[in-house]
């Protein structure tokens, strides 16, 4: 019943508003989507672990703001990126990028994959060299039944 | 080697990591600035606003920028420190008041003393961000030839003060 | 009084975990049975005094007594009962005194069921898990006591963080120290098989439920924890590879290798050595995220108030229980006997090869969530490692390991034929890739991770109808639910679980590939459509909750001009600390979530709004509970169950008396 009271309200007061299609937040949405495309990978200073996208801190919403200017200014992400680089280091990056320094971060990954293959193959064969056939055994088996059943027994 | 004690060696070492890690604090991120020319500005100054405030008139001096707020509690707390340091006539301390009323400002500054001669007024944080301000009070050493030599994050202590700060304001004074 | 009975309590609990933790292995060590017969009574001794110390600060809680400092720093007198109760875990004290809790849980089920093991291997497996507790209690009782006093007393609470004001709080950290605390028991088994020398396929048999069992509550808890985090921070994301999310994954990775290690060590005696170091690592990262929360080493949202004396106990701590482990190893492991022999291609070869791929995943995470902390501590420079680099590193690894899974449980064991294996799955493989193809062109947005998502998804599908297709080929039955029914249960498990990856991979694909989010500026009675659904804003009206204040939105959404719901999202004020929390409105759905929050009130009346269409996103915690499930089918399997139901009996008249005597 209210809500109708409101709405009837509502309609008389702004005429053409009502019902229209709400209209996006940002003044220019294109403009807007590649700041969000460059604000997920960058990391807020101030706060404890987010994204510049993320946080409301002031000093997030001042960095918004500078990248909103410089894609006005019609700079690419290159430079966006380098402009923040030169002034709070590579610790605003959330993809770190590929330095001396950071070489083991990015292939540390795939030589733990190409090592631990290797070392698997390696002592698989080595195994089947060594191994003279000691499986578990139907018998051995059927002594795990066995101890699982009544092992207070033994002890 | 035993390679039964590889996961023992890989864990030794990232514990001596976690140890050394203790005693770090990841909340403090270096500047990049540091050697490089310090970021030009010309802002308004704080008591006269139709004067202007640019590192340019500082050539030939060793002087110390100081981003500050009347809002910042660690500001405060470094406040005695700066007054100092001020009157101990060592090095002269620029301020720049960040994302601040202007009001606020001078009251906060006639309340507890003003250690600035000069003090630029950053009203929209860019200056803050052309230096990777990130949290106030935050201060650089500036050189002579205009290059920031060292940058204190958080606020000045007496011992950083008299173990860092002087010694390197000498050291530069005498270049 | 109460809080010091709770106080005295985990004194005299650690007296006895100090008894658990040094005579019955010593008495292991040396024969002797009324020695190792202390263990029980102490475990279950130390269970009650660790209930009485969580039941006495409980009542602190619920009673408002705010001249305990830990009660007076994480409630408020407003707080809802169940939310002062759930604060007991709300910062670090308390958490602590909930995993030492939890410890005793667990002990007190190996009591409970473990009649059936040789009385030297449940007096170490107890006497392990004894020592485990003294560090805990001893954390406690010296840096973090949780019954400190505070006098003179407070007149408030300072309030739990309004983040953690939610029914999330309640079940989520109960669930995951469950698990975390969970693989204590597989390690202490795998401690107490080294230390007496005797790692046979026995061992692992024992472990093998108890494993299972932590997986499935770690599984559930990690997947909790994310969901809380998708409606409550307000952004619609689930996971954020923050250090401390890394710190959950970490043994979940690890003890999902240690699942299927165990299965190749119990059903082929292989590898014993490399399951007993997965059973000792998924437990030592387990304490390894304690100490990352704790510490304060790593920046994280999720990160406790840092205290530099705890990091060191804790650290100390660590060293001690897992170098001491690893030392162990290094020393007991190399006497360990090889086991049956197996062709390189053959189940225990694809299982081992699924368990280095999850490894090196584990490996990454730990690498990428300390690697800033390394160049840190060796000055060179800071930086952050996020999402995109997780991402990044964590597709190309997990890819091939789901591959494998397809084929695994179709392999035979001992030794398998590649181009046999090639010919049964041909069709499958046809199938996934075909659909994963087709599929997202027909729905509009071919991306290749999009492909590959659903590629690997159905593959998990496929290759399990084929796998069950000849199972139930060979098992006996006159009709087909006779023999589903004579499938044993832990296929039953392994099958369901598989299939909760591919509907988790099915919701990571498609909330990736096809959700739509707007920001917008709202007035009342306008709208804005997102998806299918159309959203009308019919204004923000104040109202107050128990402690806070709220601006509650709402909006009616329809979809086709019929009503489908309407949502309320808030933006919250809570009073105690003055703080902003916003509270999304979801209308959950199989296929869909929609997700409302707000923003900013704007000028007359309008708001700033953010609108998500998330098309299966429930599918991603869908499929975690799916694969819990599919845990809990594995462990009523029959074997098991026998193993359960002989209890007691057989135990001899002396030992027994000499039980009696200690208790």
């Amino acid at each position: 019943m209210n809500i109708h009271w409101i709405l009837l309200i509502v309609l008389f007061l702004s005429g053409p508003v009502w019902a229209g299609e709400a209209r996006p937040l940002a003044d220019d949405p294109v403009a807007e989507q590649r700041l969000k495309h460059l604000a997920v990978e960058l990391r807020c200073l101030v706060c404890q672990n987010q994204t510049l996208a993320d946080s409301n801190a002031p000093l997030a919403e001042d960095l918004r703001r500078e990248v909103r200017e410089m894609i006005a200014k019609n700079m690419n992400d290159q430079e966006i990126i380098e402009f923040l680089t030169a002034r709070y280091g590579d610790f605003v990056l959330y993809r770190p990028p590929l330095k001396a320094t950071t070489t083991l971060l990015w292939v540390g990954p795939f030589v733990l994959v190409i090592v631990g293959a290797t070392a698997l193959v390696v002592t698989l064969r080595r195994r089947a060299a060594k191994v003279v056939d000691v499986p578990v055994t139907e018998d051995e088996h059927r002594r795990v039944e066995q101890l699982l059943a009544d092992g207070g027994k033994r002890s | 080697m035993n390679r039964f004690l590889l996961p023992l060696s890989i864990f030794i070492v990232v514990v001596v990591f976690l140890g050394i890690g203790l005693k770090l604090n990841p909340r403090e991120i270096p500047s990049p600035l540091v050697g490089k020319a310090a970021p030009d500005f010309s802002q308004p100054q704080l008591f006269e606003p139709t004067k202007v405030f640019a590192p340019a008139d500082m050539k030939g001096k060793v002087w110390l920028l100081n981003f500050w707020a009347s809002w910042c509690s660690g500001c405060k707390t470094e406040h005695p420190v700066l007054m100092d340091l001020a009157k101990s006539g060592y090095v002269p301390i620029y301020g720049m008041d960040y994302k601040d009323q202007r009001d606020e400002a001078m009251t906060w500054l006639s309340r507890w003393g003003n250690p600035y001669p000069i003090v630029g007024v950053d009203d929209a944080g860019r200056v803050g961000i052309n230096y990777g301000v990130y949290g106030v009070p935050e201060t650089y050493v500036i050189d002579k030839q205009g290059v920031i030599r060292y940058k204190q994050i958080g606020p000045l202590d007496p011992d950083t003060v008299e173990k860092k700060i002087v010694p390197l304001v000498k050291q530069l004074e005498a270049q | 009084m109460i809080p010091e009975i709770g106080h005295f309590a985990l004194i005299l609990a650690l007296c006895v975990a100090v008894v658990q933790g040094i005579l019955p292995i010593y008495g292991a060590a040396v024969g002797n049975s009324a020695l190792m017969a202390v263990a029980k009574p102490a475990a279950r001794g130390q269970f009650l005094l660790v209930l009485t110390a969580f039941g006495c600060l409980a009542y602190a809680f619920a009673d408002r007594d705010f001249s305990v400092l830990y009660v007076a720093a994480t409630s408020n007198s407003q707080l809802p009962l169940h939310y002062r109760l759930a604060a007991i875990w709300g910062a670090h004290e308390g958490s602590l005194l909930l995993w030492t809790l939890i410890l005793t849980i667990w002990m007190f089920a190996v009591t409970l069921f473990s009649a059936h093991l040789p009385e030297s291997t449940r007096s170490r497996i107890l006497g392990v898990m004894g020592l485990v507790s003294i560090g805990f209690l001893l954390f406690m009782l010296t840096v973090s006591n949780p019954f400190e006093r505070l006098i003179p007393a407070a007149a408030e609470g300072r309030d739990l963080n309004p983040l953690l004001q939610d029914p999330g709080m309640v079940i989520h950290p109960p669930m995951l120290y469950m698990g975390y605390v969970g693989f204590s028991v597989a390690f202490a088994f795998a401690i107490a098989a080294l230390l007496g020398g005797n790692l046979d396929a026995a061992w692992a048999r024992w472990s093998r439920p108890w494993t299972t069992v932590a997986w499935c509550f770690l599984t559930v808890g990690i997947a909790m924890g994310s969901g809380w985090a998708y409606y409550e921070l307000g952004w619609g994301g689930w996971w954020f590879w923050d250090p401390v999310e890394n710190a959950s994954f970490m043994p979940w990775l690890a003890g999902t290798a240690l699942v299927h290690s165990l299965a190749v060590t119990d059903k082929r005696g292989g590898f014993k050595v490399w399951t007993v170091l997965l059973a000792i690592m998924a437990f030592s990262l387990s304490l390894l995220g304690t100490f990352l929360v704790r510490s304060g080493v790593l920046t994280s949202v999720h990160a406790f108030a840092t205290d530099p004396k705890r990091g060191m106990f804790i650290l100390v701590f660590l060293a001690i229980v897992i170098g001491g482990s690893l030392a162990l190893y290094a020393w007991r492991a190399p006497r360990v006997g090889l086991g049956g022999s197996f062709a390189s291609v053959s189940r225990e070869g694809m299982l081992l090869a699924n368990n280095v791929l999850l490894v090196a995943a584990m490996g990454s995470v730990l690498l990428g969530t300390l690697y800033p902390l390394f160049l840190d501590a060796l000055d060179l420079g800071k930086i952050s490692v996020g999402p995109p680099y997780f991402d990044s590193v964590f597709v190309p690894l997990m890819a091939p390991a789901i591959f494998l899974m397809g084929i695994g449980p179709l392999a035979q064991w001992k030794k398998a034929s590649v181009p046999d294996l090639a010919k049964r799955l041909r069709w499958a493989f046809g199938v996934s890739v075909v659909t994963a193809i087709t599929l997202p062109i027909v729905m509009g947005n071919w991306t290749p991770l999009l492909s590959l998502g659903l590629l690997l998804a159905i593959w998990i599908l496929t290759t399990g109808v084929v796998s069950l297709r000849e199972r139930l080929a060979h098992v006996a039955g006159n009709n087909l639910m006779e023999r589903l029914a004579s499938v044993p249960r832990s296929y039953w498990g392994m099958q369901v679980a598989h299939c909760g990856i591919a509907v988790f991979i099915v919701g990571v694909t498609m909330v990736k590939g096809f959700e739509t989010e707007k920001d917008v500026r709202m007035n009342v009675g306008e709208t804005a459509t997102i998806g299918d659904y159309m959203f009308r804003f019919d204004g923000a009206q104040d109202v107050v909750g128990p402690n806070y204040t709220a601006a509650r939105g709402s909006f009616a959404v329809s979809r086709d001009g019929r009503e489908t719901t309407l949502l309320y999202p808030e933006k919250r004020r809570y009073t105690a600390q003055n703080q902003i929390m916003t509270e999304a409105a979801i209308d959950p759905g199989l296929l869909r979530d929609l997700y409302v929050s707000l923003g900013e009130p704007l000028d007359d009346g309008a708001w700033s709004v953010r609108l998500y269409h998330k098309p299966f996103v429930d599918w991603i915690w869908g499929g975690c509970f799916i694969m819990a499930f599919g845990g809990v089918i594995a462990i009523s399997d029959r074997r098991y169950r026998i193993a359960w139901r002989r209890q007691e009996p057989a135990v001899p008249a002396p030992t027994r008396a000499a039980r009696r005597k200690v208790a």
